[in-house]
């Protein structure tokens, strides 16, 4: 698709377009200490000059002089908080003279993501083959997502936390958004490449009288991408990845890891991938019932609760199985990874275990392997 | 139970009575619960005692006398269900703290005639004499919690009282982490769900009311305390408040006292 040049008083405009075809503006604000995906209403909202510093147990965010409108890296909940909600009603029974009647809420919002970063396009991907992909499909999951508007905007920073480029989610920004904004500050000049990627994208252009933009400008792009690419410092080893953790499921950093595990849960809420839900039934003294559906993790004994015993009771088969999952056996299962290297799990892990560490030193032969000291604490 | 509604007792033990009263605190559902179940025995709602036996007794409190110690066996014969409300009665409460000491020494220097207290050693969760079907944590338990629990004793389900860490309603609820983000000491990772994450929601760590989630690191968690510069005796503390004779968080704070 071809390259438009925006002004960046001109990113209302674009706002204002998507407003008009009827969508829920969600986008980066600053609230309660953190960037937050939020609804927003126009640029004002945006959290102009604001970065964040994201290490292993820590998140800061410090103000800056500069007028960039997407000088963040990512926000601590991913767009999953979106499609696939933390709760959610499967349907209402309520008590009338005929017996029971039931009520299924089938309408769901009609989101427009503005800021999707290259990690976060490629966790939704993967979060598509999981509600969507196999035999038995995800109705509110599936209609959040296609009635959904995504507009990627590539990164400027990185966190210390990113590792997208070792999974190859990132940072350029990988099919299956609508519009992909490239924010460039060069001197006084300050606008946005655009580009459609999808009829429904391209609807949502042409409202706007956009000019070309020139071939400087996507040189400008290109090289932006690159250095973003070159500042991270973390990466996973993947090749070779899958069979190692499948072969030695009693390595000794298993136990390592276990004793700094809080087994807390926060990885896997923070994670854009992770999907396990449980069920419950919430009553009223009236006798009527509410179904709902809400995240659950692998890290609480009651998910794996089964009769008669706990198929994981130790948080070291919880974490063993948390991350074997994400680089080895989804690949089984969808056939991708289930790590996007976006870092969430690293930031808000309290004790801050660090997915990468871990990777690497799992990767080391148990034979071979000695007792390090952690980097962390 | 199917029939009739069933008989309601409440008791009390040692204890500071904020945990019944949560019934009473139900008033929107107030009449609802009194409709649904008979308030049999609840000297702090009615004079009116009917005599057992019960289909539901609550006990709150600890055990902390011999005369206790009987009573409650009393209650366990004429009670079906025995559901114990609050950290006192699920884990010896505040009062537990006497349990770290000698109880001796204490009524000596607290009464005029010490010779009248029998008192037992130690401040005891009810469980350690009789069995317990149900416990809710908490100081004082959720109310929303009590009500899940008598709503799904009348609806015959298995009531939805979670077991996991604090963090979990947290991130349900989209907080901005306390620890994490505020660099704030927050007892949420080793904590048991259930009050909403109420501190957490209000930018403070959680004091750890509800006791250990069911996966509690206190290891971990003291060292993350240290990297946020608490000193141990404050970490110490921490841990022994209202569940600090419940394991972990027992164990968590002898070997803080060994060091």
């Amino acid at each position: 698709m071809e390259i438009k040049h925006l002004p960046h008083d001109k990113l209302n405009d674009l706002f204002d377009a998507i407003i008009m075809s009827d969508y829920t503006l969600v986008g980066p604000k600053e609230k309660d200490g953190v960037i937050s995906y939020d609804p927003i209403e126009s640029v004002d909202d945006l959290p102009q000059g604001i970065i964040d510093h994201q290490n292993p147990g820590n998140y800061a965010l410090q103000k800056t002089e500069s007028s960039r409108f997407f000088a963040y890296t990512i926000s601590p909940f991913s767009w999953k908080k979106f499609l696939y909600p933390p709760t959610h009603s499967l349907f209402k029974a309520t008590k009338n003279e005929n017996g029971i009647s039931f009520k299924v809420n089938k309408d769901e919002p009609k989101y427009a993501f503005i800021g999707v970063r290259g990690c976060e396009m490629t966790a939704i991907a993967i979060q598509d083959k999981v509600f969507m992909g196999g035999d038995y499909i995800d109705p509110s999951y599936k209609k959040r997502r296609e009635q959904a508007l995504i507009v990627g905007v590539e990164c400027y920073n990185t966190c210390e936390t990113c590792f997208c480029d070792s999974v190859g989610s990132g940072p350029e920004i990988p099919e299956g958004s609508d519009i992909v904004l490239t924010e460039i500050i060069e001197k006084e000049n300050h606008y946005f490449l655009v580009r459609s990627e999808t009829e429904k994208g391209q609807n949502i252009l042409n409202q706007l009288n956009l000019e070309k933009a020139d071939e400087t400008q996507s040189m400008i792009k290109d090289a932006q991408l690159e250095r973003v690419r070159s500042q991270l410092k973390r990466k996973v080893k993947v090749s070779g990845l899958q069979s190692k953790l499948k072969e030695n499921p009693n390595h000794p950093r298993w136990d390592e890891v276990a004793e700094r595990c809080l087994a807390c849960t926060n990885c896997t809420m923070v994670c854009p991938t992770c999907f396990c839900m449980t069920v419950e039934d919430i009553n009223d003294l009236d006798g009527n019932t509410e179904r709902q559906r809400r995240w659950d993790s692998c890290f609480s004994s009651e998910f794996t609760y089964i009769h008669g015993g706990n198929t994981r009771s130790s948080t070291k088969a919880k974490y063993r199985q948390w991350l074997t999952h994400k680089f080895a056996t989804w690949q089984d299962q969808f056939d991708s990874l289930g790590c996007v290297g976006c870092g969430r799990c690293i930031t808000w892990c309290p004790p801050g275990i660090d997915i990468t560490e871990e990777v690497a030193a799992l990767s080391e032969s148990p034979d071979t392997y000695h007792k390090k000291e952690s980097s962390h604490g | 139970m199917a029939n009739a509604k069933p008989k309601l007792a409440v008791w009390k033990f040692a204890s500071c009575d904020g945990c019944q009263l949560s019934l009473l605190d139900c008033e929107d559902e107030l009449l609802a619960v009194a409709d649904a179940v008979h308030i049999a025995n609840f000297p702090e709602a009615s004079r009116e005692v009917v005599p057992g036996p019960y289909d539901i007794s609550l006990v709150e409190g600890s055990v902390t006398t011999p005369h206790d110690a009987e009573r409650i066996k009393e209650i366990r014969e004429i009670s079906n269900l025995v559901i114990t409300i609050g950290a006192c009665a699920t884990s010896g409460g505040i009062q537990a703290l006497r349990n770290f000491s000698d109880v001796k020494e204490f009524t000596n220097i607290v009464y005029a005639h010490p010779e009248y207290i029998d008192a037992l050693d130690k401040s005891h969760p009810i469980s350690d004499y009789i069995k317990v079907d149900f416990e809710l944590r908490g100081c004082p338990i959720d109310k929303f919690q009590l009500l899940e629990v008598i709503i799904s004793l009348l609806a015959g389900k298995r009531p939805n009282i979670p077991t996991h860490s604090v963090c979990m309603d947290c991130k349900l609820k989209m907080n901005t982490c306390v620890l994490v983000a505020g660099n704030e000491p927050c007892l949420g990772p080793v904590t048991q769900a259930g009050c909403g994450a109420i501190c957490p929601s209000y930018n403070r760590g959680c004091y750890g009311c509800f006791g250990p989630q069911d996966s509690a690191n206190t290891f971990s968690m003291t060292e993350v305390w240290q990297n946020l510069g608490v000193q141990d005796e404050t970490i110490l503390k921490a841990f022994r408040g209202f569940n600090g004779f419940l394991e972990p968080f027992k164990e968590a704070s002898e070997r803080l006292e060994q060091k």
